[in-house]
């Protein structure tokens, strides 16, 4: 079976019911998308698939239609995605496990609203929880990077 | 008696050992040595150092034993031995210290004797002193009870200052100079003329002399990078995915495992796994103790197979359903059987005798940690060796535990702490780790990684317990004049002692932990625990006792000081009788803005205040009725911990910590059925989300002693919600979760 992960296609020999999640960590080692609960319940798992945020625990690999981009494709230490610059700067990870799903949900929401409320960040970022609630910073972090994708 | 005389006391000797290419520089034992990390490698008639910092001709290593469970700690110690050691702790390389008994934890077991932490006598202190007794025996290197920051405080500053001044010396021989002609910056000591000579250069050489131990510690004024604002060392990778966490970990050819148990104390009667053996990608099916694993070639495989075993298992002999858990916690107030009552002035009995006494009744819930890494642990086993990689708070109890069920010495098993996805207290448990033990020992020299499925997790905590409590108490307009708080609960630390050595015996002072212990003077004035029976295995959960007294303590004060027609924050202000507790009330007036609870209707706010792990914190909630529900407007909270080393951190932990209370008081129960949690993933334990996390304001004090702020956030938030619903409502929130009661916005 084919896959597309940022941009490299992959052939994998993989049960088509398996969840993206798990070809992503298991298969292929990109280990920056976090297993959280395997129910879309927490977030950990988002990634992009054709730029729409997707819950990669609940995408089977026979259902997969589109490229995949995961938080190591959308920017790297080196070469930081506006999201990540925010997040760095804004310091919000505490233990960060959650973060990745949370960059993926604030990139795939900027994509869609450049400037984004309160109340619009509230509505699409819900479904991604922080156990350590960083919510403070992650608000403050998303304005932050719509201004810089505004800018740039 | 000066800090230098305290830590002599206390058996520090801060000096030097030659290693392999250079030198390091930690804290040396007098008397009988504990086992050292490094004394594999160091030569014979050596004797043991813990070390902090390690100097070779590749560079300087910082070392930082406590684990890091995302509180950023480990940036923290680095910048105490760095701050001294004038390098800069971003281009340092930092570690965690491998397992050892040495590196043992001071400050952890002093937060269960019976002194007051603002209770400063000889008495008390000597008191403290004299815990460092049985932690020594235990050897303990823990990281929890917000104990990282006071432990490290002095002890790493000294062992980077040690490192400094020897290098010093070092180049002063080489060059003959007197050291005090020299100074250092930026890893190298500088020369009167200008020249630098590298740390790394000057490493073999320090190594050959004695270490110079009279330093005088650096006042805070002169602190480059200690309280300002630090860069976290973790915080590229953990924005961009490339954070590695133990479930992150890829050996070659490395083979996952899951399990599914049945419930703690149950036994399996029959299994069927003749299906699971059929699916594709297992390859192996396993019994391990009251638990089936399946290892396959990914944990999807082995989930999968999990669910296709037949498992039956005959209960443990214990309450199993929550009716029956209640009932165990109101016997144990009923029958009146005091385990504890370390606070009792005046004459209660005489005092409410007298009057019409408010009385209330509160009960919390079990609470699970679910942090959100899975635990998991990998691990390989060969005849003569174990390797283990897991994120772990009790390192030195993962290694003992592994050795008995191995039937290998202690040296032959390695353990690398791995960075862990939130903790909360889960991870001072071994269950999973031994689960992944035993796995891997069928397999020899295979690795594998076993990863619980978020049901196992909810299924098999040691939660926080359910807890029940009773006030009784009297307040006129000059305040409160009788306060009667009596609390039963397990005892979390003979469950948790009893799974990992041995229960110790006498009373469980955290029952009343955040309850008998609060800086108020009150003529009449008594807290009482009732030790419950232990119906479900119980364990540490942020900020332990608190988590629940400073609910029950604060939603009582709340009432009666409104039965009082007294304002609660000046109710608090006025009946507080420690000052650094006292200015915590009142910045917090200043930060919220503090008019009275009344806003308008609809609206209100409540105050709450818990001093719990030395640390004095005060929270403010404000509220909105809405037809959605109860809406959380603003929140504030404002903590004295001494000194602020890492204020993004520290405020970071703050605001998290009482987001973290307030989520779990509005949302989230474990409620038992058969031995068995009910809630078995997110759905149905939301905690906090970002559609119900207020605006947040904290502010941090520094007028008492250093102190960790992991824990603190967490205890004032439930009650100084439930107060302020009360001030918006009219309705007093009794009963954990919340929503047993109403809805939130």
């Amino acid at each position: 079976m084919q896959v597309t992960v940022n941009g490299q296609t992959h052939d994998i020999d993989a049960d088509p019911q398996m969840p993206l999640l798990w070809a992503l960590r298991e298969v292929l080692n990109l280990t920056g998308t976090k297993y959280g609960c395997g129910i879309a319940q927490c977030g950990a798992c988002t990634v992009h698939v054709d730029g729409m945020a997707v819950r990669s625990c609940q995408l089977r690999l026979g259902d997969l239609n589109g490229e995949v981009t995961t938080i190591e494709g959308l920017g790297q230490p080196q070469a930081l995605h506006a999201v990540q610059a925010a997040w760095i700067d804004h310091q919000v990870a505490q233990c960060g496990y959650c973060q990745s799903g949370q960059v993926m949900s604030a990139a795939a929401l900027l994509m869609l609203n450049a400037s984004p409320t309160d109340q619009d960040i509230d509505r699409a970022m819900s479904g991604n929880l922080c156990r350590c609630a960083t919510y403070p910073r992650i608000r403050a972090a998303v304005h932050d990077a719509a201004r810089r994708l505004a800018g740039s | 008696m000066s800090r230098a005389g305290r830590i002599a006391r206390r058996g520090f000797l801060i000096g030097s050992a030659a290693v392999l290419g250079g030198v390091a520089f930690g804290a040396w034992r007098y008397g009988r040595p504990l086992p050292d990390p490094f004394m594999g490698d160091l030569p014979q008639g050596q004797s043991a150092l813990n070390p902090y910092v390690l100097i070779d001709g590749e560079g300087v290593t910082l070392i930082a034993p406590r684990a890091d469970k995302g509180q950023g700690s480990r940036w923290m110690q680095a910048a105490l031995i760095a701050e001294e050691l004038d390098v800069d702790p971003a281009t340092a390389r930092i570690e965690a210290g491998p397992v050892s008994a040495a590196y043992y934890n001071t400050s952890v077991l002093g937060e269960s004797l019976p002194f007051r932490p603002t209770d400063r006598g000889w008495l008390a202190e000597a008191a403290r002193g004299a815990v460092d007794v049985p932690s020594r025996l235990l050897g303990f290197q823990i990281t929890g009870g917000s104990s990282s920051a006071p432990d490290s405080f002095e002890k790493l500053r000294l062992a980077g200052a040690v490192a400094r001044e020897t290098l010093k010396q070092a180049a002063a021989l080489r060059e003959g100079l007197d050291r005090k002609d020299l100074s250092t910056a930026d890893g190298a000591v500088i020369l009167p003329d200008g020249r630098a000579i590298p740390y790394t250069q000057l490493a073999t050489e320090a190594a050959q002399i004695d270490p110079i131990d009279q330093v005088v510690l650096r006042d805070k004024s002169q602190w480059r990078w200690l309280g300002r604002k630090m860069r976290r060392g973790d915080i590229v990778a953990k924005s961009t995915g490339t954070q590695v966490y133990g479930a992150d970990l890829r050996l070659p050819d490395m083979l996952y495992a899951s399990v599914r148990a049945v419930p703690q104390g149950g036994r399996i009667t029959s299994l069927d796994s003749a299906d699971a053996e059929q699916m594709r990608g297992v390859r192996r099916v396993l019994q391990i103790g009251e638990a089936v694993a399946v290892i396959a070639e990914t944990s999807w495989h082995a989930m999968q197979a999990l669910q296709a075993v037949d498992l039956q298992w005959a209960a443990p002999d214990t309450a199993g359903n929550q009716d029956q858990i209640w009932d165990s916690l109101t016997q144990a107030l009923d029958q009146g059987d005091v385990d504890s009552r370390l606070r009792n002035d005046g004459d209660v009995e005489a005092a409410l005798a007298d009057g019409q006494p408010v009385t209330a009744e509160y009960r919390v819930p079990f609470l699970a940690h679910a942090p959100l890494e899975p635990m998991n642990a990998t691990v390989r086993v060969d005849a003569d060796r174990c390797e283990i990689w897991t994120g772990t708070q009790v390192p030195d109890f993962v290694v003992s535990h592994v050795a008995d069920l191995t039937g290998l010495p202690q040296d032959a098993i390695t353990l690398h702490n791995q960075m862990m996805g939130g903790s909360f207290g889960r991870r001072l448990e071994l269950d999973f780790i031994m689960q992944a033990v035993r796995i891997a020992a069928e397999m020899p020299g295979q690795p594998i990684q076993m990863i619980w499925s978020r049901a196992e997790d909810f299924t098999h905590d040691q939660p926080r317990p359910a807890q029940i409590a009773r006030g009784r108490g009297l307040a006129d307009k000059t305040g409160i004049r009788a306060l009667d708080l009596a609390v039963a609960s397990p005892s979390v630390t003979a469950s948790w002692f009893g799974r990992v050595w041995m229960a110790p015996p006498g009373p469980d002072n955290t029952i009343t932990a955040g309850a008998w212990d609060q800086p108020f003077a009150i003529p009449d004035y008594r807290v009482t625990g009732h030790r419950a029976a232990e119906t479900v295995p119980v364990s540490s959960w942020r900020s332990v006792g608190a988590s629940a007294n400073g609910f029950f303590h604060g939603s009582f004060m709340d009432e009666l000081f409104d039965a009082a027609g007294i304002d609660p924050l000046q109710g608090l202000i006025d009946a507080c009788d420690d000052r650094v507790s006292r200015l915590v009330l009142e910045e917090l007036r200043e930060l919220s803005g503090w008019t009275g609870r009344d806003l308008r209707p609809g609206r209100g706010r409540g105050v709450a205040f818990c001093l719990s792990f030395g640390v004095p914190c005060a929270e403010v909630v404000e509220v909105t009725e809405t037809p959605q529900g109860i809406r959380l407007d603003r929140a504030f909270a404002v903590a004295d911990i001494g000194t602020v080393l890492d204020p993004v951190n520290a405020e970071a932990q703050l605001s998290g910590g009482m987001l973290f209370g307030l989520g779990h008081a509005m949302n989230c129960e474990l409620t038992y059925r058969d031995h068995m949690p009910q809630q078995t993933n997110y759905h149905a334990y939301q905690a906090m989300r970002l559609y119900q996390a207020p605006q947040v304001q904290v502010r941090l004090l520094e007028n008492g002693p250093v102190r960790g702020l992991g824990e603190p956030g967490v205890p004032p938030a439930a009650p100084a919600l439930a107060n302020a619903i009360h001030a918006a409502t009219g309705m007093r929130v009794r009963e954990l979760p919340m929503t047993r009661q109403l809805r939130f916005a």
